[in-house]
C-alpha cells in the first residue's frame, strides 16, 4: 500500500501545474449558464487549449489519438485542474467520457478516424440519447425505433434528460432495431447528426431554474447505417462499456471541489458566528472525515484499475452511492451555516444545493446502484 | 501511486486468517463465550506468529514491518472476534518483557476503562481502586478506573482496523443468510428491502477501508481520527443491520451477531471520543493548509 507518487508522476504534476499557472489567467470570462452558444464556444476553446498542450484525451488509448496516460496520471490531471480552478469538461463531457471511449473501444477504423479527432481538438460536441420518458432506470425498455431503409435507419421516438442537446453536433443514440427480441437484445448504438431533418429539441428547466438538459423528439430521422457502432442489436453490450466509463473517474475533480467548499463553509462559519454552534461544527468535522475517505476510496479505485489494465470495476457504484449522498449532506450543512440567507438564490451554495439533488438520480439512481452492488458484488439473487 | 495491497501484504493477511480460523474458529469462539478466560497457549502462538512483534525492528527480535501490516493483522483479529488485550500487548512489544513473544499478557488503561485487568501480567496506566463491571461484551472483562489515560493514536488506528474486520464480517454473515433463508418462496436476499440493507453495509465497509488503510500509510493523526469515525460507523451499523437481516435468530444468544455488535460498541469507546475526533477534523478545516498532504 503506497500513497506516494513516482518521480514520473510528480514530474507530470509539476509540468501540468506550470502550464495551468501560465494559461488560466488569460482565459475569457465564463459565459452565463443560459448562454448556450457562449458555453459551447468556451468549453470547446478550453478543450482546444488542452489539445494544443498535449493534455487532450489523456486517458484515451494512444491508438485512439489519446495520450494513453495511466489512471494515476489521469487522477493527477483531474485533481490539479480542479485545484487550479480550470474550466470543467462541460459540453465536452459526453464526447470525452462516453461516446469517445465507446467509439475507441467498439468502432471501426473509419469511425474512429471520423469522430475521435474532432472531440479531442474541441471541434464537435456530443450529447447522449439514452433515457426516454418511459425508459429511465429501466433503460433497456427504450422504445425509439429504427427501421432499415436501404443504407439508412429511419428513426422515430423521443429522448429525455439530454444535456447540451441545443449545441450538440452528434448524439450517441440508443434505438430499438428488433422489436421482437428480448428487450436487451434488440438495441443498437447509432451516431446521429443533430442537424438531420426531423429532430426537435425542447429545453427543460431544472428545479434549479437552469436549462441543463432537453427533450429530443425524433420524427422519421434518417441516420446512415454506416453510423452504427458495433453490430446491429448488440447496442446494449456496447452501452455497458460506456456506462463503466461514466462510473470510473467521472467524480474525481468533484471530490476535490467538495473539499474546497467544505473549507469555505468552515471559514464562513468562523466569520458569521455559527462556528460556536457545537453540533454544526462537529457536522463539518464529520464531513471532513467523509470527504477525506472518499478521496482515499478514489485513490484505491484508481490504483485498482491501474493494476487491472485501466478497466473501471463495479467499485464505481460503491463510490457513487456514498458520494452522491455526501454531496447533498455537504450542501445541507452549507444551508445551516448560512441560516435564513440560504433561502436567497443569490447566496453562495444555494444553487449548488439545489443542483446536488440530482446526484442521487442521474447516472443510475441510488436504488439502482444498490441493486447493482447487491447482485454483482455481493451475489444476491436478482429480484423479479 | 499504488494504493493496493502488495503480494507480501496479501500473503500476510492470508496467513493471519488461516491461523485464526484454525485456532479461533467458531467452536473456540463459542467456548470463550461460555468461559471467558484468556487462552495463554493461543497468546503464545500469536506471539510466535509475530502478531505482537510485527512492528518491532528485526535488530530487537521483531518482524520489522510497519503500520500497514499491523492494520491488516488487526483487521483479521476483528473479523474473528479474537479476544484479549491485543492492542495493549502489541504496543508493549519491545517495552515490556515477554510482550513481543506472547509470554506476557499486557493490559492498558484506555480512557476510564481497562480490559482484561485480572488476566494481565502487566498493566500500563494507573489502576488504583479499579472496579469490575458486568461487561456488556461477554468476551471482554472490563474494569472502571478513576485516573483516565490519554488516547494513543496508534492504538486508535489498530482499533479502527479491528472495527473494519468486524464490519466486513457482519456484511458477509448478512449476505450468507440472505442467500439461504427463504420466505415467500424465495431467498430473502431477492427482496430489495434486504438487498439494499446489504449494499449499504458493503458501502460503509469499503469507505472505511480506504480511510483505515490510508491512515496506516500516512500515520497522520487526522487521517487516524477520520478512520476511527468511519470504521466505528461501519462496525456498529453493520452489526445492527446484520442483526436485522437475521430477524429473530439474530436476537438469540446462540447467534454470533450480538458478539460483533457488543464488541463494536466496546471498541467505539476506546481512544478519543467521536466528538473529539469531529472537533479535531473541524479545526483542520480552518487551518492554514487543510487536508491530507498526499
Amino acid at each position: 500500500m503506497d500513497l506516494s507518487y513516482t518521480p514520473e508522476e510528480e514530474e507530470f504534476r509539476a509540468r501540468l501545474r506550470e502550464w495551468l499557472a501560465k494559461v488560466l489567467p488569460g482565459l475569457p470570462p465564463k459565459p452565463s449558464p443560459d448562454d448556450w452558444p457562449g458555453r459551447r464556444a468556451y468549453d470547446l476553446g478550453w478543450q482546444r487549449m488542452l489539445y494544443d498542450a498535449g493534455y487532450a484525451g489523456l486517458h484515451w488509448p494512444a491508438d485512439a489519438g489519446g495520450r494513453g496516460a495511466t489512471p494515476t496520471q489521469h487522477l493527477i490531471f483531474l485533481e490539479e485542474t480542479e485545484k487550479a480552478g480550470a474550466p470543467y469538461v462541460g459540453a465536452n463531457f459526453v464526447g470525452l467520457l462516453h461516446a469517445g471511449p465507446t467509439i475507441a473501444a467498439e468502432g471501426s477504423a473509419e469511425q474512429r478516424a471520423r469522430w475521435l479527432p474532432p472531440v479531442l481538438r474541441g471541434e464537435e460536441v456530443w450529447c447522449q440519447g439514452f433515457s426516454e420518458p418511459d425508459a429511465g432506470s429501466d433503460l433497456a425498455a427504450l422504445r425509439t425505433r429504427a427501421r432499415r431503409d436501404g443504407d439508412d435507419y429511419v428513426v422515430s421516438g423521443s429522448k429525455i434528460w439530454t444535456s447540451h442537446a441545443e449545441v450538440a453536433d452528434w448524439c450517441e443514440l440508443l434505438v430499438r432495431t428488433d422489436a421482437k427480441a428480448p428487450k436487451h437484445r434488440g438495441i443498437s448504438w447509432l451516431a446521429m447528426p443533430m442537424d438531420a431533418p426531423g429532430i426537435t429539441v425542447r429545453p427543460l428547466r431544472t428545479l434549479a431554474g437552469s436549462t441543463e438538459f432537453a427533450e429530443v423528439f425524433l420524427d422519421e430521422v434518417r441516420v446512415p447505417v454506416a453510423n452504427r457502432v458495433g453490430e446491429e442489436n448488440d447496442g446494449w453490450r456496447v452501452t455497458m462499456v460506456t456506462l463503466s466509463f461514466e462510473r470510473g473517474t467521472a467524480f474525481v475533480g468533484e471530490v476535490v471541489a467538495c473539499r474546497r467548499v467544505l473549507g469555505e463553509l468552515a471559514r464562513e462559519a468562523r466569520k458569521n458566528g455559527r462556528w460556536d454552534d457545537v453540533p454544526l461544527r462537529r457536522r463539518l468535522g464529520r464531513l471532513n472525515a467523509e470527504f477525506r475517505a472518499l478521496w482515499r476510496l478514489t485513490q484505491w479505485n484508481v490504483s485498482e484499475s491501474e493494476r487491472s489494465g485501466g478497466v473501471p470495476g463495479v467499485g464505481g457504484s460503491v463510490f457513487k452511492l456514498r458520494y452522491s449522498r455526501a454531496r447533498q449532506d455537504l450542501y445541507d450543512a452549507a444551508a445551516d451555516v448560512l441560516g435564513p440567507e440560504a433561502l436567497d438564490l443569490d447566496s453562495p451554495w444555494t444553487l449548488d444545493r439545489l443542483s446536488s439533488l440530482s446526484y442521487t438520480i442521474a447516472a443510475g439512481t441510488s436504488q439502482i446502484q444498490r441493486n447493482i452492488v447487491a447482485e454483482r458484488i455481493l451475489g444476491l439473487p436478482k429480484g423479479r | 501511486m499504488d494504493f493496493q495491497l502488495t503480494d507480501d501484504q496479501r500473503a500476510l493477511r492470508a496467513g493471519v486468517r488461516e491461523l485464526l480460523v484454525r485456532r479461533f474458529g467458531r467452536e473456540q469462539l463459542r467456548a470463550a463465550v461460555d468461559a471467558p478466560e484468556l487462552d495463554r497457549a493461543l497468546w503464545r502462538e500469536l506471539g510466535e506468529a509475530g502478531f505482537f512483534a510485527l512492528r518491532l525492528p528485526e535488530a530487537q527480535g521483531g518482524v520489522g514491518l510497519g503500520l500497514p501490516e499491523a492494520v491488516l493483522a488487526f483487521e483479521e483479529a476483528g473479523r474473528a472476534l479474537l479476544t484479549g488485550p491485543l492492542v495493549a500487548t502489541h504496543l508493549a512489544a519491545g517495552e515490556v518483557p515477554g510482550a513481543a513473544t506472547g509470554e506476557s499478557v499486557v493490559a492498558a488503561v484506555d480512557g476510564t476503562l481497562v480490559e482484561w485487568l485480572d488476566e494481565a501480567d502487566v498493566v500500563r496506566g494507573d489502576v488504583t481502586g479499579a472496579v469490575p463491571m458486568r461487561s456488556a461484551d461477554p468476551l471482554t472483562p472490563l474494569h472502571r478506573v478513576s485516573r483516565p489515560a490519554p488516547p494513543d493514536p496508534v492504538a486508535a488506528l489498530l482499533t479502527a482496523a479491528e472495527q473494519l474486520g468486524s464490519a466486513a464480517r457482519t456484511c458477509e454473515l448478512a449476505v450468507q443468510h440472505a442467500r439461504t433463508r427463504e420466505q415467500f418462496g424465495q431467498p430473502i436476499g431477492a427482496f430489495q428491502a434486504v438487498k439494499h440493507l446489504c449494499s449499504e453495509m458493503l458501502v460503509r465497509v469499503e469507505v472505511a477501508r480506504g480511510a483505515v488503510y490510508a491512515a496506516a500509510v500516512t500515520a497522520d493523526p487526522l487521517d487516524i481520527a477520520a478512520a476511527g469515525l468511519l470504521a466505528d460507523e461501519a462496525a456498529e451499523l453493520g452489526a445492527r443491520d446484520c442483526l436485522q437481516v437475521h430477524g429473530g435468530m439474530g436476537f438469540t444468544w446462540e447467534s454470533d451477531v450480538h458478539l460483533h455488535l457488543k464488541r463494536a460498541w466496546l471498541r467505539a469507546r476506546r481512544g478519543q471520543s467521536a466528538a473529539e475526533a469531529e472537533e479535531a477534523l473541524a479545526e483542520d478545516l480552518v487551518a492554514a493548509a487543510p487536508g491530507p498532504r498526499t
